[in-house]
């Protein structure tokens, strides 16, 4: 049991996919300028890696070498598809504001990194446990620049005002810089500084 | 057999392309149904926001066939076409401005001179919504579309009766940077579209959105918008169909049309 559990958590801060292995960062900050995408982005990674770390898992051994990144390929772009429409079906408000960022689910570097670097190698559980470790420590970066973007960006979390800004007769002056992309590099860059300073092992050699 | 082996491996990889197209083309049937109906209720949904009709706690298709009635104008006569004359193709209520400019039958070339709003062709005919305030018309609801910086923006504007003032803009479809050009979908913006005067005494087309914050001691301030810092290109794609749609080109022959019946009448 122990076994599963380092392979659930490991992720979220230990080798957290975007902090430590630094991929993943485009959709990290495309979609983070509000806290409700976030969400709903999280989710769909979670599910398209979990799905997919299963089904690679479950015929990694008729898997020809020659076409294993095809085969992986195809899984994810299918997954992707299905998750987008029923984001579509489910959610419409906020797969308008996703836009295109559901489809490039498939280009995300972790979700292919996971199917080759675990998947392919272990039976389905620990793939499952993987799938969902990883989703979730992506979706702890995700949730943490989406926070800060959101409440100093635009001074609402979730929609609901929490700063009253000066525009409409407020006291606090929105950080227009945080709806921007610059920001969240900014953010993962402090985010990575203070894992970093809580776990020096993950500081890279010189 | 060997996994590497050429036959195996094609397949293995008929074998994954036919289970994934099943799996994705069901997701896509079984759903297509409610998201069809997402569709229609965030297009009624963006009619009635422009109209400012929304009530609280009341369902907006209910709200939607008490107070709006569509009618279809052609847009070169700006007349109405009665229910009997309506082309074959066209139904009412499934109307979609991108089904008729995708059809050389329904839609003609705009003379690029004229195509501010860089859409290149429009439609023969559009849908237009009144809304009734108790006999009389009280505003007209106008669907506008045009090119904003990545996307083609669809919209809609409100005009009183009086055929000068807006009565509000909202845009129900676009792919425009959220947080940037996005804000175009701002309440605050949208609300400072209302009461603006979009023509001068000569029925001119004037509204326009300006880059920087407007002056409200100018004179102009009347018929001025407020750009949106780190959105110009879509802003400006804004001004550009707004004055495409309401000018010769867009429902001009229409506000021409009722301006005439009203001297009539008098």
């Amino acid at each position: 049991m122990s076994k599963y559990k380092a392979i659930l958590l490991d992720p979220i801060f230990n080798n957290n996919p975007i902090a430590l292995q630094i991929l993943g960062i485009c959709s990290a900050l495309a979609v983070t300028s509000k806290l409700e995408t976030s969400i709903v982005m999280s989710l769909a990674v979670i599910f398209v890696m979990t799905l997919s770390n299963f089904s690679v898992s479950v015929i990694r051994k008729h898997v020809p070498g020659s076409i294993r990144i095809l085969v992986e390929m195809t899984i994810i772009a299918s997954l992707v598809i299905i998750a987008d429409q029923l984001i579509k079906a489910f959610a419409y408000d906020i797969s308008k504001q996703l836009s295109v960022y559901v489809g490039l689910i498939i280009t995300n570097c972790i979700i292919m990194g996971r199917a080759e670097a675990f998947a392919l190698k272990n039976p389905p559980i620990p793939s499952i446990m993987d799938g969902i470790g990883n989703g979730l420590g992506y979706s702890f970066v995700l949730l943490f620049v989406g926070f800060f973007r959101e409440l100093l960006g635009s001074g609402k979390l979730l929609g609901f005002t929490i700063f009253s800004i000066n525009t409409e007769g407020g006291w606090y002056v929105p950080n227009g810089m945080m709806l921007l992309s610059p920001s969240a590099f900014i953010l993962i860059g402090l985010l990575i500084w203070a894992i970093r300073t809580w776990k020096p092992e993950q500081v890279e050699e010189e | 057999m060997s996994s590497d082996s050429t036959k195996k491996t094609i397949i293995v990889a008929l074998g994954i392309c036919l289970v994934c197209s099943i799996l994705v083309s069901s997701a896509a049937v079984a759903l297509s149904k409610i998201q069809e109906e997402n569709k229609e209720l965030d297009k009624i949904t963006n009619i009635l926001l422009a109209g400012d009709l929304m009530a609280e706690g009341k369902p907006v298709r209910e709200i939607y066939k008490e107070s709006v009635v569509p009618i279809l104008i052609d847009l070169n006569t700006g007349e109405a076409v009665k229910k009997e004359n309506y082309p074959e193709k066209i139904n009412i209520e499934t109307f979609s401005i991108k089904n008729l400019v995708s059809d050389p039958e329904l839609s003609e070339r705009i003379d690029p001179k004229n195509d501010i709003a860089d859409i290149k062709r429009k439609p023969k005919y559009m849908v237009i919504y009144e809304v009734f305030d108790g006999d009389k018309v009280d505003k007209f609801i106008l669907p506008i579309y045009g090119k904003g910086l990545w996307s083609t923006l669809y919209g809609f504007i409100a005009i009183d009766s009086d055929l000068q003032t807006i009565k509000g803009l909202t845009f129900y479809e676009h792919g425009e940077t959220p947080g940037l050009g996005g804000e175009i979908d701002n309440p605050k913006w949208k609300n400072s579209w209302k009461g603006k005067q979009a023509f001068n005494d000569e029925g001119k087309v004037i509204i326009q959105v300006i880059k920087g914050i407007v002056d409200q001691s100018s004179p102009a301030s009347n018929h001025q918008i407020d750009g949106l810092s780190g959105s110009t290109i879509t802003t400006r794609g804004v001004d550009y169909l707004v004055n495409f749609w309401l000018g010769e080109n867009g429902y001009g022959p229409f506000f021409e049309k009722l301006k005439g019946e009203a001297h009539e009448q008098v």
